[in-house]
């Protein structure tokens, strides 16, 4: 037993020290925490940064309307008596105005004939709340036109937000859900999972084409069984994964928590609560907020957004995450190790490698499916199927599948990869020591029989 | 006494039999020669010795009694197909290697530490192995291979890939560590250093052992009864003087001082010989050829063929 402690540390060792290890373990939290803070970010940045726009209006129905409360970021700047084509030659060599909003006197006719001139790409939040502002201005003096006066206060007391609020009934009561965050979440561990499989399976494999080509495996196996050093390294790079995951997810909240400190002080979280059913999708451009303009609003997005992640389950998802990642790549990882141990480079595995590249991206493509379907037969089955569950069971988690259903796909994958361990490990201690010898399927399943 | 023992091992992958019956007895504190042309079933032998491979059946002794799992901590392998982690750094892979073969940390570096000065390449303990040179990382596994000074020692061609300089090195270490009392098996095609190290040899043929014994009594057995005789006095008179049971094979020199090679064909007494050409030549040296260790194999693995 000692031995195979001996072998798990220098496995974990090796590649904890690795520059990749690192790099990998400090821009990982930096990507997550970036999906969830920048565009939370983005809202608020935006909203400070103040444009000036010169407007040349010939109709001069707009002037000192177009400004609004909600958008005090943007300067209109009446300029009626100047010509387009005095102005662009202006700003070819002056930067003070930021764009310039040519409004000609056919516009209430023509409405395709409003022109917007920048320096650079000018902000589709801009471009979103002049048209809007525009359109409600020229309605609002069409309706006047026919008699209908007030228009604002009429379209204010008629106008209606629907915010949908989900809720799911089961056996323990009824609980609100986020469909939207569910299925964000489902996606992220579904991927990360198979992302996981696939890289580290694929190191296992390397590890071992490594100890094979370097012709060490020998000399190691003649002082420890061929299964310690396999399961050594398997568990090795194991240790390896849960560290990094362990380490992105103390630096993913920290980074969380200090945005959450910095962008929405003096807000406290449990009031959000009911803010949560709405879209996170919603939060990542300001362009909605500015589209309804919605001036009930009493948080802002951003704090929305954040609310959102406080009614998910974190330590059960958490939990099975670190269940199913070991289990699928205890699975897959043996496969990984027995294809390492039958080829003499990297280059030969192309033929072992189809049988596990199918199940896992069957997982992945039934996963997708899953997130909208996650009560569907065969999101069901491909959950319980040991090839596929990891992935699947973990796109289901978030949308609170049966914990029956959960235990019993847990349990058919250990003793699936008991199984592929034992097969593995029969595999691998037969193929380490064949050198320069093509194998295929055939001998491989020869080898099972083997006695040793 | 024997130290280790195979008795009737039979091992076979699939239908290719690679040992078939093969038993052998390896005296203490000797040099054992396993040889054999390629694919003899040499390797698989040893692999079942050091508890690789399991054989199909057969039983195997270490010092006397069944052999064990913990056995592999007394013995010491270098196999023929051997490395190192290239991106670990030398005093670190020694220490791993050491560790595995049951050491503790303290006992293995000073062990190393010993070896290190031994050899001279202390400056590379912080060195990658990617570092070293060829020559250079077989000294390293040979360190590692003895560290934990084992009683049981298996050298699978030690010598092949080593400049002259490092491969007495290597002979020299190998007589040293069977003066403080190891048993080393050589497996090897090198005929030379079966002639100059082993006390005792196993040729394995197509899976069966074809020839087993001491080295100098399977010397004699297959000795071909020549006789190289240098002498002064005339060629002539000189095989004049032989009788029916001997055969002149060749003579050659000249202005008096002549090599004769004479073939004693009923295997009489080297006396006889003597006695017949010294009243008549001035001998000057008599010695009998011994077959050499290359000689005897091919002949071995010859007759096994044909049978």
């Amino acid at each position: 037993m000692n031995k195979i402690f001996l072998i798990i540390s220098r496995e974990y060792l090796t590649r904890i020290r690795k520059k990749s290890f690192i790099v990998m373990s400090i821009l990982g939290p930096l990507l997550f925490a970036a999906m969830f803070v920048i565009p939370i970010w983005m809202t608020t940045r935006e909203s400070d940064e103040v444009k000036k726009i010169a407007v040349i209006d010939s109709t001069m129905e707009f002037i000192n309307q177009l400004e609004s409360e909600h958008q005090k970021n943007l300067i209109f700047v009446y300029q009626p008596h100047f010509t387009l084509d005095q102005y662009k030659k202006y700003m070819k060599n002056n930067k003070e105005y930021d764009a310039v909003l040519y409004i000609p006197r056919i516009l209430p006719y023509s409405p395709n004939s409003a022109q917007l001139v920048s320096h650079g790409q000018i902000n589709f939040s801009i471009t979103s709340y002049i048209t809007s502002k525009l359109e409600t201005l020229l309605t609002e003096k069409k309706m006047r036109a026919l008699g209908i006066d007030n228009f604002e206060k009429i379209m204010e007391s008629a106008k209606t937000k629907i915010s949908l609020q989900t809720i799911t009934v089961s056996a323990r009561g009824e609980k609100k859900s986020n469909v939207e965050v569910n299925m964000i979440l489902g996606y992220l561990l579904g991927l990360l999972i198979y992302m996981f499989i696939f890289m580290f399976g694929a190191q296992v494999m390397r590890g071992v084409i490594e100890e094979k080509t370097n012709r060490i495996v020998e000399v190691i196996i003649s002082s420890v069984k061929p299964f310690q050093l396999m399961m050594g390294k398997v568990i090795g790079i194991a240790l390896v994964v849960l560290t990094q995951i362990s380490f992105w997810i103390i630096m993913t909240s920290t980074l969380v928590i200090i945005a959450k400190a910095v962008l929405l002080p003096d807000v406290d979280m449990t009031q959000l609560q009911s803010a949560a059913p709405q879209s996170i999708m919603s939060s990542s451009g300001s362009m909605s907020g500015m589209q309804s303009a919605a001036p009930a609003m009493n948080m802002s997005e951003a704090q929305k957004a954040f609310a959102k992640f406080d009614t998910i389950p974190f330590v059960k998802i958490i939990g099975w995450f670190i269940f199913f990642f070991i289990g699928g790549y205890l699975l897959y990882g043996s496969f990984f190790a027995a294809i390492g141990s039958v080829v003499d480079s990297e280059t030969d595995t192309q033929q072992f490698m189809l049988p596990i590249t199918i199940p896992l991206i069957m997982g992945l493509f039934i996963m997708f499916y899953t997130l909208n379907n996650h009560d569907s037969s065969i999101a069901y089955w491909f959950s319980i199927f040991p090839l596929t569950s990891p992935i699947v069971m973990m796109a289901r988690i978030p949308f609170d599948a049966p914990n029956s259903e959960i235990i019993l796909s847990a349990v058919i994958l250990i003793l699936t990869f008991i199984g592929a361990i034992w097969m593995a490990g029969k595999i691998y201690r037969t193929g380490i020591l064949i050198y320069g010898k093509k194998v295929g399927y055939k001998e491989i399943f020869k080898w099972l029989k083997y006695k040793h | 006494m024997n130290i280790f023992e195979a008795r009737n091992i039979v091992k076979a992958y699939g239908d290719f039999t690679a040992l078939d019956n093969v038993t052998v007895s390896i005296p203490e504190n000797s040099i054992y020669g396993l040889l054999g042309p390629n694919g003899a079933g040499k390797t698989t032998l040893i692999r079942i010795m050091n508890q690789i491979l399991m054989p199909d059946q057969g039983q195997l002794f270490f010092q006397n009694r069944p052999l064990k799992p913990n056995d592999v901590f007394a013995m010491g392998y270098l196999p023929e197909e051997r490395g190192l982690y290239k991106k670990m750094k030398v005093g670190e892979q020694a220490l791993y290697l050491a560790r595995l073969k049951g050491m503790s940390k303290n006992d293995a570096l000073k062990k190393l530490k010993y070896w290190f000065e031994k050899f001279e390449i202390q400056s590379w303990w912080d060195k990658k192995v990617e570092e070293l040179s060829k020559g250079m990382a077989q000294k390293l596994q040979f360190i590692v291979t003895i560290l934990h000074e084992p009683k049981f020692l298996i050298f699978d061609e030690p010598f092949s890939g080593f400049d002259p300089i490092n491969a007495t090195l290597m002979r020299d270490e190998m007589l040293n560590l069977k003066a403080q009392g190891a048993t080393i098996i050589l497996s090897t095609h090198n005929m030379n250093s079966v002639e100059e190290l082993c006390d005792n040899i196993t040729l394995i043929n197509k899976a069966q052992a074809v020839l087993e014994g001491e080295v100098i009594e399977i010397q004699n057995r297959y000795k071909p009864d020549i006789f190289e005789i240098s002498y002064k006095g005339d060629p002539q008179i000189f095989q004049r003087s032989l009788n029916s049971k001997f055969e002149l094979l060749e003579q050659t020199g000249r202005k008096e001082i002549y090599s004769a090679k004479v073939k004693n064909i009923h295997a009489s007494g080297d006396n006889e010989l003597l006695n017949l050409i010294l009243p008549h030549v001035h001998v000057t040296s008599f010695t009998e050829i011994l077959p050499s260790m290359n000689d005897i194999f091919i002949k071995a693995v010859e007759s096994s063929n044909k049978n």
